[in-house]
């Protein structure tokens, strides 16, 4: 969908503030362009209206005007024309914009309004703040905060509905802290387009269920857990294992696929709880799949590289480096470069090719994309190899090319930085006749294979950046310090240049960026840290020829459907 | 500057005798020794501690001996000197308790760091930690110092409290809305 550039707008006055906003804007919207709150449950920026929490309720009125003559009717203490506001208020949700429109947000009747319907939603809430995992970011508390009452008057029996409703592998459910927003079901329906999820009974007996023998299992279903207003929808794997207020944020990417969908890294005291969507309405909206959430299980993975080792012993950094610059100086090197490293190691794995004067190889990973926010190309940034230089074609999703550079004893010695060679197609016998370096983070047949290995940090642990199947450039943050042992991979790829008496930077963040807006042209005014948290697009066009993998997904046209259509 | 000359008046007789003053500090000597005694043989002798004294946090559990943390990290939360380290975790499905769903696994107070402020009794949700009447710790090595769930139930013992809060929601649950 293209947005026109410049929307329609239509001027409103909220709360005495007026305020100019696109034409079809509806008034919760409106009013956040305001500043004003106004309080909601049902309603999803994302998802259709459905208005059926009746939180968001207003008043509303327009300027009157004769009906016979129209004629503007003025009131006479003001000078201005009279407002005929509707006698009862509306929810603000349903309520789109109209030139002139009067709303009222802050009134004694609204805030009565707020008061009955808290106290509605109150009545059969369980109240156990205690143990609810939404405790903390839940909408019930701070609205119950700030626009309750403060106490309860119902006396009678509360209603008893299912409390450990497991609704699919990773999400439960919990009908008594259910308040009936039916986001949830929206959000199946609409976007995960997965429509298992309804209500049945009626009154306060309602109760959000699966349809008979059908379970909440799509690839994102965590997302109603996100958007539940209340700790109705848990995650198996998040709960009970710590408060949200104990976590610290991190903004982040995806690295499942070339989506490169944004995320929110939770962490404590180095160690990451959990991964939720990030919203860039660019990108992924709010949403994101649950197969990029349990990512962060690669952190402590059993297999985690934590020692530096050279010859089958254990070295130091400079060690290490010294042995893996013996190795690599006797010639016929290879490179293989990886699409999960960031733009910036890429970057400095061109350079160290260019140091060994040997080819740059880069793993192809291709699936199948589900056409919403897992795109065919599993590499998060094939895109930076391209921009980068690393490569000049797509990659091939095997490394056969160079095996049959390694049968023909032309390659001697492989530089591998965080790819697995064996996994990548090369046979035992292939890797016994190289020498090979490994710079990554976790253990392979490869590490096993290889003369030095330098363990690195994974994505959660450094800062860098990726560039997604829009050609967009996001950057991710360090969320955690790396374990013991591990070394930061620019420092690592810098200081294996500098051996080789290669072109090296300082081995940050910054130096590499001072090379590459100096030498990348489609970079070229790029700063890093000025990078906006919704990313910013390249220009694409010199790669335009390519054939890439994937295909249609949220917000993404592939080239070649966009030219046709 | 003015100089003015006092005069020392010299001993009378009594007081060059020194037995007055002798005399005077016998009486309070033996007033002590029959007068009943103030002091305790500490720490064979413990004092009697005043209800509503904050000696040393404790867990409690509830009459029916179901433990009342929920473990909802509040006192973790609220802790000034970050004493308390809680691990959560989940009560078993086959327990009698499971309808509480929640319940620490881990929780550490550590002894060291407590200042005795009681605000984790005040912030508990559920009446699950208190300040009682223990007012002296002492261990042999750091880790001696940290009271470990089980330790702290050990010291917490059971509060006669009789909400049964819980036991109230259970019974509710079993019957169901048709009770109304």
């Amino acid at each position: 969908m293209i947005q026109p550039a410049q929307p329609e707008l239509v001027t409103v006055t909220i709360d005495g503030k007026e305020v100019s906003v696109p034409k079809g804007t509806n008034v919760i919207e409106a009013a956040r362009l305001v500043g004003t709150d106004v309080p909601h449950y049902c309603y999803h920026p994302k998802l259709s209206i459905a208005g059926n929490c009746r939180m968001c309720l207003i008043e509303m009125g327009m300027p009157m005007a004769d009906r016979a003559t129209r004629e503007p009717i003025m009131d006479p203490e003001t000078g201005k024309q009279k407002i005929g506001w509707i006698p009862r208020p509306q929810i603000g949700c349903a309520t789109n914009v109209a030139p002139g429109m009067h709303i009222k947000t802050q009134s004694p009747l609204i805030k009565e309004c707020r008061e009955g319907v808290m106290e509605f939603l109150l009545i059969n809430h369980p109240l156990d703040c205690p143990i609810c995992d939404q405790a903390g970011e839940c909408k019930l508390q701070e609205q119950a905060t700030g626009y309750g009452r403060g106490y309860s008057r119902f006396i009678e029996q509360k209603n008893v509905k299912p409390k450990r409703t497991q609704l699919g592998p990773r999400v439960m459910l919990d009908d008594e802290r259910c308040v009936l927003c039916s986001r949830c079901i929206r959000f199946s329906k609409e976007v995960a387009k997965d429509d298992v999820l309804g209500f049945v009974d009626r009154g306060s007996y309602s109760t959000l269920t699966c349809y008979p023998g059908k379970e909440l299992a799509n690839n994102y279903s965590l997302n109603t857990v996100d958007i539940c207003p209340v700790g109705a929808l848990t995650s198996t794997d998040f709960r009970f294992k710590m408060r949200v207020w104990f976590l610290k944020q991190t903004n982040s990417i995806d690295t499942e696929s070339s989506v490169g969908a944004n995320t929110v890294v939770w962490s404590r005291e180095g160690v990451i709880y959990r991964i939720t969507p990030r919203r860039n309405d660019e990108v992924n909206d709010t949403w994101m799949a649950d197969s990029g959430r349990v990512l962060y299980k690669e952190v402590q993975a059993a297999n985690r590289l934590t020692a530096i080792s050279a010859n089958g012993a254990t070295a130091t950094l400079e060690g290490a480096i010294a042995a893996a610059a013996e190795l690599a100086k006797g010639g016929n090197v290879a490179v293989v470069g990886s699409g999960r490293s960031s733009v910036e190691e890429q970057f400095l794995t061109k350079k160290l090719a260019a140091a060994v004067d040997g080819e740059a190889f880069l793993v192809g990973r291709v699936g199948e994309g589900d056409g919403l926010l897992i795109s065919a190309d599993r590499n998060p940034n094939t895109r930076g190899a391209l921009v980068t230089g690393l490569i000049d074609k797509l990659p091939e999703s095997d490394l056969s090319a160079l095996g049959a550079e390694i049968d023909a004893g032309r390659v001697k010695t492989i530089i591998s930085v965080g790819e697995d060679l064996s996994a990548a197609g090369l046979s035992a016998e292939q890797l016994a006749k190289v020498a090979i370096v490994f710079i990554g983070t976790h253990g392979s047949d490869t590490t096993a294979a290889a003369k030095v290995v330098i363990p690195t940090l994974t994505v959660f642990e450094k800062n860098g950046s990726f560039i997604n199947q829009q050609f967009r450039l996001q950057k991710f943050a360090k969320a955690i310090p790396g374990p013991a042992g591990a070394i930061d991979d620019l420092v690592v790829l810098d200081e294996l240049i500098a051996a080789l008496g290669g072109e090296a930077t300082d081995g940050d963040l910054k130096s590499v960026w001072k090379s590459l807006n100096a030498e990348v042209s489609q970079l070229a005014n790029v700063t890093y840290a000025n990078l906006p948290a919704t990313g910013l697009l390249l220009d694409s066009s010199a790669w335009a020829g390519l054939s890439f993998p994937e295909g249609e997904s949220l917000h993404f046209k592939p080239a070649a459907a966009e030219a046709s259509a | 500057m003015s100089f003015k000359t006092v005069e020392r008046k010299p001993l009378t007789l009594a007081e060059r005798t020194y037995i007055p003053q002798i005399l005077g500090g016998m009486k309070t000597t033996f007033k002590h020794l029959v007068k009943p005694k103030e002091t305790l043989e500490y720490p064979e002798a413990r004092p009697a501690i005043l209800p509503g004294y904050r000696g040393v946090p404790t867990l409690v559990m509830d009459p029916n001996g179901r433990e009342k943390c929920v473990s909802c990290q509040l006192c973790e939360f609220v802790c000034p000197p970050k004493a308390i380290r809680i691990k959560p975790g989940e009560i078993a499905a086959e327990s009698t308790n499971a309808h509480v769903e929640k319940a620490p696994e881990e929780f550490d107070i550590d002894m060291l760091r407590c200042i005795y402020c009681g605000l984790c009794q005040e912030v508990c949700p559920e009446e699950a930690i208190w300040l009682q009447n223990v007012f002296s710790v002492s261990g042999y090595s750091r880790d001696e110092m940290v009271n470990n769930k089980q330790r702290l139930y050990e010291l917490g013992g059971t509060l006669p409290d009789q909400h049964f809060k819980w036991d109230k929601k259970k019974a509710a649950e079993e019957a169901g809305n048709d009770a109304h």
